[in-house]
């Protein structure tokens, strides 16, 4: 098909590049420089959508974010997107779209019943029809509506784009690029302020790309054109089109959407698809300018009916015609000005105006080309199925209540236009209390909470003169305000035709007895009738409205029916619209993609990957690794077709028999420093540290103020001043910012320093019978022995030339040590004590064995320290001295903590010596009790005891110092298991703790 | 995301800080006897103010300092920061 609607002397497009793209699966021709609407125009097609509720024909409405209708499903290299707004994406070749909404297709759509039966589909149809009965809701109602609603398809493909954020700050954020935008920004940019100029269609200039006005002699194209060129230059400006300020939060944070890649033909592969701009901006400019709204009347939605500013734009931009039998339909002077567009390439528009006999300068000038205008008429009824061919037009009697005579006007496309509505959207989000102008019947920004100031028909400016005036001085203003200079400015002459004002006439009345369906919010298929049956129904409060009818709260977020919405409630309710007031706008101002949202931030960049110098060792040993925070920690070593249980096994086993070697680099390590460090620790753990002598370790528990464990760990002094402190893995950074707290805010007296060094040494554990061996021979003018380094104490020594520290510390419950040297010799410690212990039978052991040799040893952990236990519910009230005071000992003397039944730790072993028992799993007396059987504890870490071969688990159980010896059931729900499990000591090897001092 | 001058560093985003609660609070001195009621407000007690309101932050990505900000809990606006050694 040609493009027989294209103009051969209009429009900003390149004509010499042809552009072939496919709708509905046929084949279209475009120019680079269309849109997917204006070249689907051009080649005279309309019908693009189906209407949401009742399948009605839809076709293109506007020209840009206004566009209600045309939302499809797009494909590009090979990506499809739902909703995609066919009136703002670019044309590219290989683009392909389809029609959402419809089956089996938008010519023929079955759901198109819907609109016969639409006296069964009123306002708030759901809410009655799926209430009763209540079963059917899961099964029946559910199912049904999820089918019914929503629009396009979201892929399920992995999407292969890049998306990228960046983070910006400026002097002023100017957003809109029409003659406000520019004028401000030009001004300011010439104060020398960092100005960020943003404009969301890809071409500069807004208004003035279709309007015939003139400044400083130069046509609107023109003037921007230079204007911008003059922007690009300057150093301290930023000029960025396709980019969207689409919300605005606190303390003026901007987030604009910048669509980078989806017009290019060729991308290179580092060009991200779309970029999120976060802007910190001194002071924001809000030069958005307005949107027109429609007058309402009968199957106003019919394809083939436009915004009047619409179809001006597809002439003058894309050099498209919407129609070549055009009807105009006003209640203001702008439409002429399409009117005029219309006449200069030929084609004789018929005018309607609501208002009576007008002779503004521009109406005199339609007057003059001969065009046809009518005043004093409205359109009743659009007549046509799949497009318009004909309107029903009626004389309005003085009152605009009835028509006195109608008569038919054959027609192939109508341009309508009810007035103009200033784009408000980011100054309500950042704040502003918009306040109501009687003048233009439309909100206005009023009072500024944030930076920020609306110019131009944003703030209800609709004259050319006046938004420069006011572009040059705002922005000469704020920008002199910050960069405290201030550059005369002229500000240019404009030339534009004056308009009259506009009718309040805002919907045609019903003939009596007619019954035309006459749209407000035409994406979610609200008409007039759905919004006074929902006031007959007794709804008030305009957001109560907006709900039950859903007006306004499709993806276009009402920018077409606000307005007439409220209108429409204020005349039923017999009130004006301030009275009724309008709905909260909410970012995003149009749909951005989830991409954009998320950045970068996917697959292994969703968060840093902390990996322990010795990780490609694990590795390259077979390794499976377990996440512990944003650390990677071998879990187990695989050996040949081992499962978890089996390796995990072995490993403990070998630690028990012989020797194993674990990395302990993922610790917590805080460096504590200052004449009165041992005071903090004193003061910060529940035991005495004062006299811990240097050289020695300690085994150490932190409450929080509440008396609830925090974390645990030991500290060792490495000199009077000195000392080194471990924290778990997880609670390393809470533990720092802890200490740091009361060291800056509640005890400031004291001299301590705390650093993380938790990343500045690599750590092994050396732990089993043979443990000592290993060392022996890895620091061999070290004494070793029990007596010179005895339990829970702590040497340096040179590890083949590289400085190391050695504490005897254990977690396994074996004699163990714990080996630290600077991170960059990680890999040279671990390999050495893997060489040197080979002859000892040694073996790597990971987290799972970890977990098996403690649980064992009846030593607490995170299951078990898990915000909800105190020191004696996990049998640590040894280590609270009674002669100091600490943090969180005060609460220890609350009367739940001290209670005679309170919950403790214990041991608990299958009857059958063969069940293992699922942690989480809940402790009751009587498996067969009456639901909810009452829960008197839990099981928080299972293992495979290797020492005795059996199933043990640790868990917390109420009154657990005298349950011993009883028996119980593990109930797991999940895991639909019920074991009966007999009640023991948590030390379940090695009680006395001979092994760790042997 | 709130803009957040750190005394130490100047002004910064939101997301370079933790929250820390109720700057106004005092814990009781150690070794002093205080009363369950005392002990209770200290530990759990804090006020849901709408309107000004003293708090404390900690520039958790930055210097790591704690310090008081006087914040307008319905308006988000942040009338002064200060080092906790300074009056708010």
């Amino acid at each position: 098909m040609s493009q027989e609607f294209r103009l051969n002397n209009e429009g900003l497009i390149n004509r010499k590049k042809e552009i072939i793209f496919s709708f509905n699966g046929k084949k279209y021709t475009g120019y680079e420089g269309d849109t997917l609407a204006s070249a689907l125009l051009a080649n005279g097609v309309h019908l693009v959508s189906r209407s949401f509720k009742y399948h009605r024909p839809r076709g293109f409405f506007g020209a840009g974010v206004d566009e209600p209708n045309a939302k499809l499903q797009v494909t590009m290299n090979g990506y499809s997107e739902p909703n995609v707004n066919a009136t703002e994406i670019e044309l590219v070749k290989g683009l392909s779209a389809n029609s959402q909404n419809c089956w089996p297709s938008v010519n023929f759509d079955v759901g198109a019943i819907n609109n016969f039966l639409n006296r069964f589909f009123p306002a708030g149809f759901y809410y009655k029809t799926f209430m009763w009965p209540k079963s059917f809701w899961y099964k029946i109602y559910e199912p049904f509506i999820r089918k019914a609603a929503g629009l396009g398809v979201a892929s399920v493909e992995k999407d292969n784009e890049r998306y990228e954020h960046k983070y910006e700050y400026c002097d002023l954020l100017v957003a809109g690029s029409g003659p406000a935008g520019l004028s401000s920004a030009f001004a300011a940019a010439k104060n020398g302020a960092k100005v960020i100029l943003a404009e969301d269609k890809p071409r500069f200039g807004g208004t003035l790309l279709t309007d015939d006005v003139t400044i400083d002699n130069l046509s609107g194209k023109d003037w921007a054109d230079k204007i911008i060129s003059e922007l690009k230059e300057m150093p301290n400006v930023v000029v960025k089109n396709r980019s969207q300020v689409f919300g605005y939060y606190d303390h003026n944070m901007t987030v604009m959407f910048e669509r980078i890649g989806d017009h290019l033909e060729q991308k290179s592969k580092f060009t991200p698809r779309q970029r999120l701009w976060y802007i910190r901006a001194k002071e924001v400019l809000l030069s958005t300018g307005s949107i027109e709204r429609p007058i309402v009347f009968g199957n106003n939605d019919t394809p083939g009916i436009f915004l009047s500013a619409a179809a001006k734009e597809y002439i003058k931009v894309y050099g498209v015609l919407v129609g070549k039998k055009p009807v105009i339909f006003t209640n203001n002077d702008s439409a002429y000005e399409t009117a005029l567009e219309f006449k200069k390439n030929g084609i004789n528009p018929i005018v309607l105006d609501t208002r009576e006999e007008q002779n503004s300068q521009l109406v005199q000038d339609v007057k003059n080309q001969n065009i046809t205008i009518k005043f004093s008429h409205a359109i009743i009824v659009a007549n046509g199925y799949k497009k318009v061919n004909s309107v029903l037009v009626g004389k309005l009697n003085k009152n605009k209540t009835d028509y006195e005579k109608t008569e038919i006007i054959e027609c192939d496309c109508v341009c309508v236009s009810g007035f103009w509505t200033p784009t408000v959207h980011l100054a309500s989000q950042s704040g502003n209390k918009l306040s109501y102008n009687d003048k233009i019947d439309a909100f206005v920004p009023d009072k500024s909470k944030q930076s920020e100031k609306s110019i131009g028909a944003a703030n209800g400016t609709f004259t050319l003169k006046e938004t420069i005036e006011n572009g040059f001085k705002i922005g000469s203003e704020a920008s002199s305000r910050i960069t405290k200079k201030n550059n005369p400015i002229t500000i240019p002459k404009s030339n534009e035709l004056n308009h009259n004002p506009h009718d309040k006439f805002w919907c045609s009345p019903l003939p009596k007895g007619k019954n035309y369906k006459r749209f407000v919010d035409f994406q979610n298929d609200v008409a007039v009738s759905d919004i006074e049956i929902a006031l007959k129904e007794g709804y008030r409060s305009i957001e109560h409205v907006k709900r039950y009818t859903t007006l306004g709260m499709a993806t276009d977020q009402g920018r077409t029916s606000n307005l007439n919405g409220l209108q429409l409630v204020a005349n039923i309710e017999k009130k004006i619209v301030p009275q009724v007031g309008h709905t909260t706008f909410r970012p995003p101002f149009t749909p951005i993609t989830i991409g954009a949202i998320v950045g970068r931030e996917i697959g292994k960049e969703f968060m840093p990957t902390r990996k322990t110098p010795m990780h490609d060792w694990h590795e390259k040993n077979n390794a499976v690794f377990v996440d512990a925070g944003a650390w990677k920690r071998p879990r187990y070593y695989k050996q040949g077709n081992e499962t978890l249980s089996e390796a995990s096994r072995r490993e403990a086993k070998n630690v028990r028999d012989y020797v194993g070697i674990c990395d302990v680099t993922t610790l917590g390590k805080i460096d504590i420093k200052g004449p009165d460090a041992a005071e903090l620790l004193n003061r910060v753990y529940t035991n005495a540290w004062l006299k811990l002598p240097v050289g020695k370790a300690r085994y150490g528990v932190m409450l929080r103020e509440d008396g609830i464990v925090m974390d645990d760990g030991t500290t060792t002094r490495i000199s009077e001043n000195h000392f080194h402190m471990t924290t778990t893995t997880l609670q390393a950074a809470n533990v720092l910012s802890h200490l740091e707290y009361y060291l800056q805010v509640v005890w400031p007296e004291l001299n301590v320093n705390v650093l993380s060094t938790t990343e500045q040494w690599a750590g092994l554990s050396l732990a089993g019978p043979k443990s000592r061996d290993v060392l022996a021979k890895l620091f061999p003018n070290l004494n070793v022995s029990n007596e010179a380094l005895p339990f829970m104490g702590y040497v340096e020594g040179s590890l083949f030339g590289v400085e190391a520290r050695i504490f005897r510390i254990s977690f396994s419950g074996e004699l163990a040590f714990e080996i630290n040297v600077k991170s960059d010799h990680g890999i040279f410690m671990w390999e050495k004590t893997m060489e040197i212990g080979k002859e000892f039978n040694i073996q790597p052991y990971g987290t799972e064995a970890l977990s098996t040799l403690r649980i064992e040893m009846g030593h607490v952990a995170g299951p078990e320290l898990d915000g909800r236990t105190i020191p004696y519910d996990l049998s640590l009230e040894g280590l609270i001295s009674n002669n100091k005071d600490f943090i969180g000992k005060r609460s220890l003397g609350r009367e739940a903590f001290k209670s005679d039944s309170r919950q403790k730790i214990v041991g608990l072993i299958p009857v059958d010596k063969k069940s293992s028992i699922p942690e989480g799993s809940h402790l009751v007396e009587n498996k067969d009790a009456k639901l909810p059987n009452p829960k008197i504890g839990y099981v928080s870490s299972s293992c495979w005891s290797v020492e005795n071969n059996n199933p043990f688990s640790l868990g917390i159980l109420k009154n657990g110092k005298n349950m011993i010896g009883k028996k119980l059931f593990a109930l797991s729900p999940l895991k639909n298991t019920v074991i009966e499990v007999e009640v023991i000591s948590s030390h379940y090897v090695d009680h006395e703790g001979k092994r760790v001092r042997s | 995301m709130l803009n957040i001058k750190c005394p130490y560093c100047g002004d910064r985003a939101q997301k370079e800080f933790a929250y820390g609660g109720d700057g106004t609070v005092k814990r009781p001195e150690l070794n002093k006897e205080v009363s369950n009621k005392e002990w209770d407000d200290f530990v759990y007690m804090r006020k849901s103010l709408r309107g000004k309101h003293i708090e404390l932050w900690h520039h958790i990505s930055g210097c790591r300092q704690w310090f008081r900000a006087q914040r307008d809990t319905a308006t988000h606006e942040i009338f002064k920061t200060a080092k906790i050694s300074e009056e708010i």
